[in-house]
């Protein structure tokens, strides 16, 4: 009985879903499907059960889930028909796959078939074995497969060799079992058991050397006699293909042969004569001729083969690389490319042509001949292929550049011979194509720039005329701004002109103009718009002239949204404004980036930044890394430390630079303390940097070691509250907001008093937080000059945490005139037990001299 | 082994190494958008994951065939070449339609030809003859 011509419902059913319109009908077919044979396999439907399951294949093939059909498969496997047994072992290989546990319930069923008297039923035992065997099954039923291969029928033995495969690939160690009934497989005649038992040797061998061993010996002659036989038969209509006979089994035994050839020189001298020979004769008009030919080259390749016939199979690849089919290109790159490492000199010679395939249509020729380039450039010949290779990237398809420019720039890096050529080859590569370099290439390129100072003239010029043509390479714009900040006065006087440029004007404005644009341009990423401030800020100092313009562009960016920005903006204004002294040395040229180091870096360790990193701002990378005092250049982010003031080396510059430092270090370390670290170390940190500095002069009014006795009088000036939020650096007290007087539950108390300064401290609680207290200090000024550079800072029990918040600005008018506030968190960790006491230390410049003030406070209204 | 059509639609599907059923519609998704789009220009093989695509296009139909990274590309073109000819042989003349309806016979003529996924039978006449015996059984 044939279980479609009796009913015609699976017909039916894949023309019911084939009429479906849309995917809800179609899913509504099969779930009315679905649901029928459900319905049929719960009452254990003898007559349809195939016919069932036959729906059900083509339902799971349609993607929806039959899992409900498993065990219809194990039922009909059981049954005794063959047709029953056809379709359920379908099923099985299609339903199934060897990980699922129903699977154990099956061997059984199969071990019966395989040893079945009917030849059609072991033959669909075997094939099922072959296709879904797993481990366990492998163990149980490699016996009867073994068996099997002893067998006098052709159809059984060719699935019992390749159930053999399948079975060594789940479990190797039965390898041995199969080696001697593998050997004996190639004495045959037919090609199909033939094909099937040189298909097992091969996997014989890769599965077990002693099987190498064993097969190397016994075989090789076999191998040979068997590849002769097929190249010399005459006509054979029956393996006939476009005239060959048999391509197929001429390159399983090809590929047997590379195999047992491998570092073999003996075998591999009994090949060389046929291997010539079928190299030689198989026509290659064909792509089957060509499919044997390739194999052949690779086997020559891979043996022991004699110098003339490894000539002779690069020979074969030079005219697969100038046929006209895609595809014979294809394999003769692939080929190529192994044959580079047997013999470079011979890939050499086709290089023009495959440089020709870079530049093809396919993107499969194309990626497989850039990796050939790649392996194929030396010292000789760097020059012209990078050349052809960057005057291609101009043309390239965009989903290439990537590709394209990774290799291109490893090229150039790693056979440069001289900067100059790097570094014009790199300029080029990131206008081009900027957009596709990444971000280590580019630091590598800035890297190589800071250690010429003869090209440093060059590069900004270049990269000066660059940048009007390629703005959108972003690659290239943070590159040429970085070069313009640092060199760009060689810009404007044409410093070190190299012969072969031309001559070239750039005012001082155009230089500025240029950074500005990438500062402004929509598509600019945050890097470039930081790098570009930075830039402006090192240029401010250079080009005095256009230092009011820089000035208004810097000020436009305060009120960025990025806080990257904003931060870079406000700090930079600052510096321009009130720190004219120090500023030209704060934006000196950074010292020269120090290679091995960057290079060591790039080798692949990630060692976090070793420069000593006193301040610990995490998010500004550029305020946070040019604290470092100069002992460690830090190599690690070398690109990134902008702003340098590595060069600040505190012995060597005036104190003036030192108080700066301790400035930044003033906004600087109060986050730290919220990080995590004791506030007394923190505070000592301050008071060791303070000493540096400022030790020598300390003849001012104020005697440290007094505690003053401060009048406990509440003060009678209304004390700001509110904390300044966002002028950190900038001096407008003004700001401040009218007390709230219904919030102090504390009096005003004067913290600190002497004959130039005086110190309100004014609190506020949160009722459901007792522990803490939100200080506001407030400084005022009484002598009759301006006191600036105006450093406080305090120090705490340690059972109490301080939390300082930058102050609104360093600088004290004179007379009372304006004040500076800033907010401290205090935690008492034993409220209620002991009272809040701090130690304070003012340090500033008063008429041109540094002073220090300290006192303590003990003073504090009762329950903090 | 995967037979789709230019719409995507999967009209055989054999796998021989195992793959969960949502990997096997991921993967045959992926290669279907792979290869439909190439020029018939280009080569027949695309690199996929670790593996190499071979493709065919017959009519609306693509043969594709994932191997390994080293296997014979033009073996293996050579080889969906065969498999579409003894198909063809065997239904006389096919056409996507006669693989809908016996997806199953399908099945069985591609179970002669490889099994364990290696080639098993390299005659176009002795499948077809096998292949009738089998017929005769049912």
């Amino acid at each position: 009985m044939n279980p479609f011509s009796s009913g015609t419902r699976l017909r039916d059913m894949i023309r019911a879903i084939r009429a479906c319109k849309t995917a809800a009908e179609e899913r509504a077919v099969v779930r009315k499907e679905c649901a029928a044979i459900r319905a049929a396999i719960s009452e254990n439907d003898q007559d349809y059960r195939h016919r069932n399951l036959a729906k059900l294949m083509f339902i799971h093939m349609l993607g929806y889930p039959t899992h409900f059909g498993q065990m219809e498969c194990l039922k009909l496997i059981a049954s005794a028909g063959f047709p029953e047994k056809r379709i359920g072992y379908l099923g099985l290989m299609l339903l199934l796959d060897e990980r699922q546990e129903v699977l154990m319930l099956v061997t059984n069923s199969l071990k019966q078939d395989l040893n079945h008297s009917n030849q059609y039923i072991v033959g669909l035992a075997l094939c099922a074995l072959g296709n879904i065997c797993s481990a366990e099954m492998a163990r149980d039923l490699a016996p009867e497969v073994e068996r099997l291969l002893h067998g006098r029928d052709p159809n059984i033995k060719k699935k019992a060799a390749l159930c053999s495969i399948r079975i060594i690939r789940k479990v190797p160690d039965l390898a041995e079992n199969f080696m001697g009934p593998a050997a004996s497989l190639l004495k045959e005649k037919h090609h199909g058991v033939l094909i099937a038992g040189v298909q097992l040797c091969t996997d014989l061998c890769k599965a077990n050397t002693d099987a190498l061993e064993y097969l190397r010996k016994n075989c090789t002659e076999g191998l040979v006699r068997i590849l002769k036989d097929v190249s010399n038969s005459p006509y054979a209509p029956e393996y006939d293909i476009a005239g060959i006979t048999d391509p197929f089994l001429h390159i399983r035994v090809l590929r047997l042969m590379r195999m047992l050839g491998q570092e073999d020189a003996d075998s591999s001298e009994y090949m060389n004569d046929i291997l010539a020979q079928v190299a030689t004769k198989t026509e290659s008009n064909k792509n089957v001729g060509n499919a044997i030919l390739y194999e052949c080259v690779e086997t020559i390749m891979g043996i022991e083969a004699t110098s003339g016939l490894r000539v002779l199979a690069i020979n074969i690849l030079g005219r697969f690389l100038s046929n006209r089919d895609n595809n014979i290109r294809y394999v003769a790159l692939n080929m190529l490319m192994k044959a580079i490492t047997v013999d470079a000199q011979a890939v050499q010679r086709h290089r023009t042509t495959i440089l020709e395939c870079v530049k093809d249509s396919d993107a499969s020729i194309r990626k497989r001949a850039l990796e050939l380039v790649f392996l194929l450039v030396n010292d000789g010949n760097v020059k012209p292929l990078a050349k052809e290779l960057i005057d291609y990237l101009e043309v390239s398809d965009q989903e290439f550049k990537g590709d394209l420019t990774a290799k291109i720039c490893s090229i150039v890096e790693k056979f440069s011979q001289e900067k100059l050529w790097y570094i014009d080859q790199m300029f080029k590569v990131l206008s081009l194509a900027g957009n596709y370099v990444k971000d280590d290439v580019w630091h590598a390129l800035i890297v190589v720039i800071s250690n010429a100072p003869d090209l440093q003239g060059y590069s900004v010029r270049s990269l000066y005329r660059a940048l009007q043509t390629s703005y959108e390479q972003e690659s290239l714009v943070r590159v040429a701004v970085w070069c313009i900040g640092e060199y760009g006065e060689m810009l404007v006087n044409n410093v070190g002109v190299l012969e072969v440029e031309e001559p070239m004007t750039v005012t001082e404005s155009d230089a500025v103009d240029a950074v500005e644009v990438a500062l402004k341009r929509h598509s600019s990423d945050m890097t470039t718009r930081a790098m570009s401030l930075i830039a402006l800020l090192k240029l401010s100092s250079r080009f005095t002239p256009t230092s009011e313009r820089i000035k208004e562009i810097v000020t436009q960016h305060k009120g960025s949204v990025a806080l990257e920005l904003q931060q870079r903006s406000i700090e930079f204004n600052s510096i321009i404004q009130r720190h004219q002294n120090i500023k030209s040395s704060l934006v000196e040229r950074m010292p020269v980036l120090d290679e091995a180091a960057y290079l060591g870096k790039r080798a692949g360790s990630s060692q976090p930044t070793l420069s000593a990193e006193k301040s610990s701002k995490p998010t500004t990378s550029a305020a946070s890394l040019k604290l470092p005092n100069g002992v460690a250049k830090p190599p690690a982010a070398p690109l990134v430390d902008l702003l340098d003031l590595s060069s600040d080396d505190a012995p060597v510059l005036p104190s003036a630079p030192n108080d700066f430092l301790n400035d930044l270090l003033g906004i600087g370390l109060p986050n730290s303390s919220s990080s995590g670290a004791a506030p007394s170390t923190t505070t000592d940190l301050l008071m060791d940097l303070l000493s540096i500095g400022t030790s020598p002069a300390q003849n001012g009014p104020s005697d440290s070691n007094v505690v003053p006795s401060s009048a406990k009088a509440a003060e009678s000036k209304p004390a700001p509250v509110t904390a300044p939020v966002m002028d950190l650096l900038d001096g407008l007290p003004s700001n401040a907001s009218p007390p709230r007087d219904e919030n102090l539950v504390y009096p005003t108390i004067t913290a600190f008093e002497s004959s130039t300064l005086k110190i309100a401290f004014s609190f506020e609680k949160q009722p459901e937080k007792p522990q803490v207290t939100l200080i506001s200090a407030t400084f005022t000024n009484l002598s009759s000059s301006t006191l600036t550079n105006f450093i406080f800072q305090a120090a705490v029990p340690k059972f109490v945490q301080l939390h300082l918040d930058p102050a609104s600005s360093s600088t004290l008018p004179a007379n009372g005139n304006g004040t500076i506030t800033q907010s401290l968190r205090v935690t008492n960790t034993q409220h209620g037990q002991k009272p809040l006491a701090m130690r304070v230390r003012m340090a500033y410049k008063f008429n041109d001299e540094d002073k220090l003030e300290q006192g303590q406070i003990s003073n504090f209204p009762p329950g903090l | 082994i995967l037979l789709q059509n230019r719409q995507g639609k999967t009209r055989l599907a054999k796998y021989y190494v195992p793959l969960e059923d949502s990997e096997k519609h991921k993967v045959e998704y992926e290669v279907h958008r792979l290869v439909v789009n190439r020029d018939p220009k280009f080569t027949n093989f695309v690199e996929f994951r670790t593996h190499k695509v071979i493709y065919r296009r017959y009519a609306g139909l693509f043969f594709s065939m994932c191997v390994d990274i080293t296997d014979n590309e033009l073996a293996y073109l050579e080889c969906i070449h065969l498999f579409v000819e003894i198909l063809d042989h065997f239904f006389s003349n096919v056409c996507e339609l006669d693989l809908v309806f016996n997806f199953h016979k399908v099945y069985l003529i591609l179970d002669e030809f490889i099994l364990a996924g290696e080639l098993q039978e390299t005659s176009k006449r002795a499948i077809t003859e096998r292949m009738a015996e089998l017929e005769k059984l049912e």
